[in-house]
């Protein structure tokens, strides 16, 4: 399916969403961080979109926003989107889970929590996955300072 | 009904198992954390981190020259892919047409990378179910493409011979006729592997029906590489998104439906005979041309995001580049197929007995820097 | 106590029994001897365990296309010994928290167990320690002791891996114990006798067992063979201490000397396994079509040694090719198949035994 004719079908999904196709490959959704779990729900159900496959889950520091980027794929129709996420609130970031949607983000969540420090409600079990869970600050943040273990050239 | 009775009359205990992270199935430091009634499993709960670099957050402040090197790192199994994908992925940003000499050697060293990787796994795995021999047998194959590529590039696993816009170098003028040599002994030791593992009762009983995965959780868990493949989920990025020379060639995408322990380790077998018709099908006619286009000292990458996907031996790798237009990336990701595939190990060894996680777990053919990143 | 000590018969040589006999009183005697049977015994044993782990080590060398040991002196010959030397001169480490008594008793018992199984074996006709009626009865029971030393030992060290392991240990010796004793059971039916020396001079005129009892002989030794080598927690029945699954399994939290009675106790218990079916099978001490019945000079124990170093490498071989069965695999292929085959193969026996259909 073309990029026009996924956003026309996506737009009647929720409402403020933004689209762009501008430095990227893909289509890009950006959804407002209320929705974001309705309509990924709908994103999987729909019959004429199907994305069913979550190939990769990235978590994303935009300087002043946190977010998410889902890059989505549909194995039956073979159509991509990358649905993105933001929330300005750095203190305490607060995110929809999906992984009931597609199971792979729950693994994916974790490493985002533990790494960029976004929190997820509704998730089995929100845990540091690969630091100790005593670990101070959230590294892959632009703003993270660690003067003993990173080099900056 | 007397089962039942038996069981509720019968008091049993959950207790926790700490498997690794220094741990002999754990393929290096993986760290599990069973609870186990008796012999059976009720849940996993992977614990990373005990090899975690970083690498993402070093991509933030090296040049993209500098990120091919780190990309060794991860699967250090199939290196040559990993720098193939970020080079893939700045020739792509920067709409740089490498030659087609360097599109065929890049996909005949990727094959051979994946043979490599392939041979270990076939070794590991015959060592997990306790079949020892099969290390020994594997790695005398794998060690005549660990020559050639030392012949070729001077190291043996971690090769550093991609470079944005080509190779470092051209192939060493023996590297054709020692393909070739490995080719036609390698053809005669798949059949070997075969009358050792395959056909073995023990081995069949010990892996089919054994870890199940439907093509719907393959889906849903964004499962990749011969492990998708065997549970009949179509993930081949060669033929779905083709790259560099394999739109050129002709091979068929492994694919079985039976989803165990057993169909993964076909599709490997089946793997291992599409890469040497791939190979076969390049080494005679490389193409003569330039072996590396010219790019500038640094690279600046144009503002944007980029998402290049490859077929690594575990499955897709995909590296996800934003850029800013400066000569470093704003951040980098690294979908690499191993943390993927982990995330449904505990789904499909529920229920399960120790040696059959043990034996999912060698299907599933885990190498831990490439989860860790 | 002396009535018991006079009882036991000693036939190893006369000629020294006699000297010893001649030069100091009665009691005294027979004390002397004794010990200096166990020494002797003592001293096989090591050499058999080492020898056989050098063995082991060279069989899986050829197996894997390599060299094995080749350094310490020719072919290799004294690297287990240098082995052994730098196990007896390690540290004994433990866990915090284990049941001390427990953990430093469990090597014993399955060293012991062994030893007790090596003495009753007729090496030749003059070569045997200890001749008793009861003689293969005697060894099951002796064997099945050495699982005691296995699960004290798993659980006394304070580690889920090791239990894990002993606990399998426990099922998988009460269940192919049985196997063992039904096939030996059939031949038993053929000799008449459970005495080893017995067991051999019946040999003598007959023809092996493995002859004489043509088919049901041959299916007694296969599942002998299947059963034997669970027996002895070998490859592909390992579960005890399957490396990929549970690290080192029951013997995890052992080291130095008391890791290396562990590991000499499964080589023993190998030859044990393998001298029971040369005896009950293959005719123990005696030449292959009487080749050597007329020397005299000749050394019997050599035709005992070279038949139970065969079926030695037979184990080997099925540890080096075949992977590891899962543990509820190894309880269905007892009892669903080798019990009941067993069981026919035994009536089958006794039919053969009353029609007179022996060779």
């Amino acid at each position: 399916m073309k990029n026009e004719d996924l956003q026309n079908i996506i737009n009647g999904l929720g409402e403020n969403l933004e689209f762009s196709t501008e430095e990227s490959e893909f289509l890009n959704v950006l959804v407002p961080k209320e929705q974001l779990h309705t309509i990924c729900s709908q994103l999987k159900s729909n019959k004429d979109l199907k994305f069913d496959y979550a190939f990769c889950i990235t978590g994303m520091d935009w300087g002043k926003e946190l977010g998410v980027i889902y890059h989505l794929n549909s194995t039956e129709f073979k159509h991509e989107i990358v649905v993105k996420v933001k929330t300005e609130d750095r203190e305490n970031p607060t995110l929809d889970s999906v992984h009931d949607i597609w199971q792979t983000a729950e693994f994916h969540e974790l490493e985002i929590y533990d790494f960029f420090g976004i929190k997820f409600n509704n998730h089995p079990k929100l845990r540091r996955l690969f630091l100790t869970p005593d670990w101070e600050g959230f590294p892959l943040r632009k703003d993270y300072v660690d003067e003993a273990n990173m080099i900056i050239k | 009904m007397a089962d039942q009775e038996l069981e509720t009359k019968i008091k049993t205990e959950e207790y926790f198992v700490n498997m690794g992270p220094q741990h002999p199935a754990a393929h290096g430091v993986l760290r599990l954390l069973l609870t186990i009634d008796g012999e059976i499993i009720k849940n996993v709960e992977p614990d990373l981190g005990y090899i975690h670099r970083s690498i993402e957050k070093m991509c933030e402040r090296d040049s993209y020259q500098q990120i091919v090197h780190l990309t060794d790192r991860m699967d250090y199994l199939s290196s040559n892919i990993n720098n193939e994908a970020v080079c893939l992925a700045v020739e792509k940003a920067l709409e740089i047409e490498v030659s087609d000499r360097v599109k065929v050697i890049r996909t005949i060293i990727s094959e051979l990378t994946r043979i490599a990787s392939h041979c270990l796994w076939w070794g590991v795995m015959g060592m997990d179910l306790g079949a020892l021999t099969t290390y020994f047998y594997a790695f005398r194959d794998r060690e005549y493409i660990n020559d050639i590529f030392e012949e070729t590039c001077g190291a043996r696993l971690t090769m550093n011979y991609n470079a944005p816009g080509g190779l470092m170098f051209d192939i060493h003028p023996n590297f054709v006729k020692r393909t070739k040599d490995f080719i036609k002994h390698f053809k005669t030791k798949i059949p070997e592997y075969d009358r050792l593992v395959t056909g073995n009762v023990i081995f069949q009983k010990r892996t089919k029906g054994v870890g199940v995965l439907t093509k719907e959780d393959a889906i849903s868990y964004g499962v990749t590489g011969p492990v998708a493949r065997g549970s009949g989920l179509s993930s081949d990025v060669r033929k779905l998104h083709p790259y560099s020379a394999y739109d050129r060639v002709d091979f068929k995408e492994a694919l079985l439906t039976a989803g165990d322990t057993f169909a993964r380790y076909e599709v490997r077998i089946m793997e291992l005979w599409e890469s040497i018709s791939i190979i076969e099908q390049l080494i005679d006619n490389i193409p003569e041309g330039e072996i590396k286009a010219t790019t500038k000292a640094v690279i600046k990458l144009p503002k944007g995001e980029y998402y290049q996907r490859v077929e690594a031996a575990r499955g897709e790798l995909g590296v996800y580049i934003n850029s800013t237009g400066t000569k470093n990336p704003y951040r980098v990701k690294f979908r690499s197929p191993g943390f993927s595939n982990l995330s449904v190990l505990n789904h499909i060894t529920k229920g399960s007995k120790i040696a059959d996680l043990v034996a999912t777990m060698a299907s599933f053919d885990f190498v831990i820097p490439d989860i860790d990143r | 106590m002396n009535f018991l000590i006079m009882n036991i018969p000693l036939n190893i040589t006369s000629t020294i029994h006699d000297w010893i006999y001649s030069i100091m009183p009665e009691t005294a005697a027979s004390i002397t001897i004794m010990v200096l049977i166990a020494v002797i015994y003592l001293a096989l044993f090591a050499i058999i365990g080492l020898y056989l782990v050098l063995l082991e080590r060279k069989v899986a060398a050829w197996f894997q296309l390599r060299l094995g040991p080749n350094r310490v002196g020719p072919w290799g010959i004294f690297q287990t010994i240098a082995d052994a030397l730098k196990l007896v001169s390690k540290e004994l480490t433990s866990n915090d928290r284990i049941d001390k008594f427990l953990y430093n008793l469990a090597p014993y018992f399955v060293i012991v167990s062994t030893l007790i199984g090596i003495s009753v074996f007729p090496f030749s006709k003059q070569f045997q320690a200890f001749d008793i009626n009861i003689g293969l009865f005697f060894l099951f029971a002796v064997s099945s002791i050495g699982v005691i030393g296995i699960l004290v030992g798993g659980w006394a060290s304070n580690n889920k891996f090791a239990l894990i392991g002993a606990m399998r240990s426990g099922l998988q010796t009460i269940s192919y114990e049985l196997s063992v004793g039904l096939s030996l059971l059939t031949m038993v039916l053929l000799t008449g006798t459970l005495q080893l020396s017995e067991i051999i001079e019946v040999q003598r005129t007959g023809g092996w067992l493995i002859l004489q009892g043509h088919i049901p002989a041959i299916i007694a030794f296969m599942i002998f063979m299947i059963a034997g080598t669970a027996e002895t927690n070998r490859a592909p029945f390992d579960l005890v201490e399957a490396e990929s699954e549970l690290g080192a399994g029951f013997h995890t939290e052992y080291s130095g000397m008391k890791f290396a009675y562990f590991f000499l106790a499964e080589f023993i218990n190998m030859f044990i396994i393998a001298s029971i079916a040369v005896v009950v099978f293959f005719g123990g001490w005696l030449s292959p079509f009487g080749i050597t019945d007329g020397i005299t000079w000749f050394p019997e124990v050599l035709w005992f040694l070279i038949k139970v170093v065969m079926i030695i490498i037979l184990m080997m071989w099925f540890r080096w090719t075949f992977p590891r069965l899962r543990v509820d695999q190894l309880l269905t292929l007892e009892w669903k198949y080798l019990l009941p085959i067993n069981l026919a193969n035994l009536m089958f026996m006794a039919v053969i035994i009353w029609m007179n259909w022996t060779i």
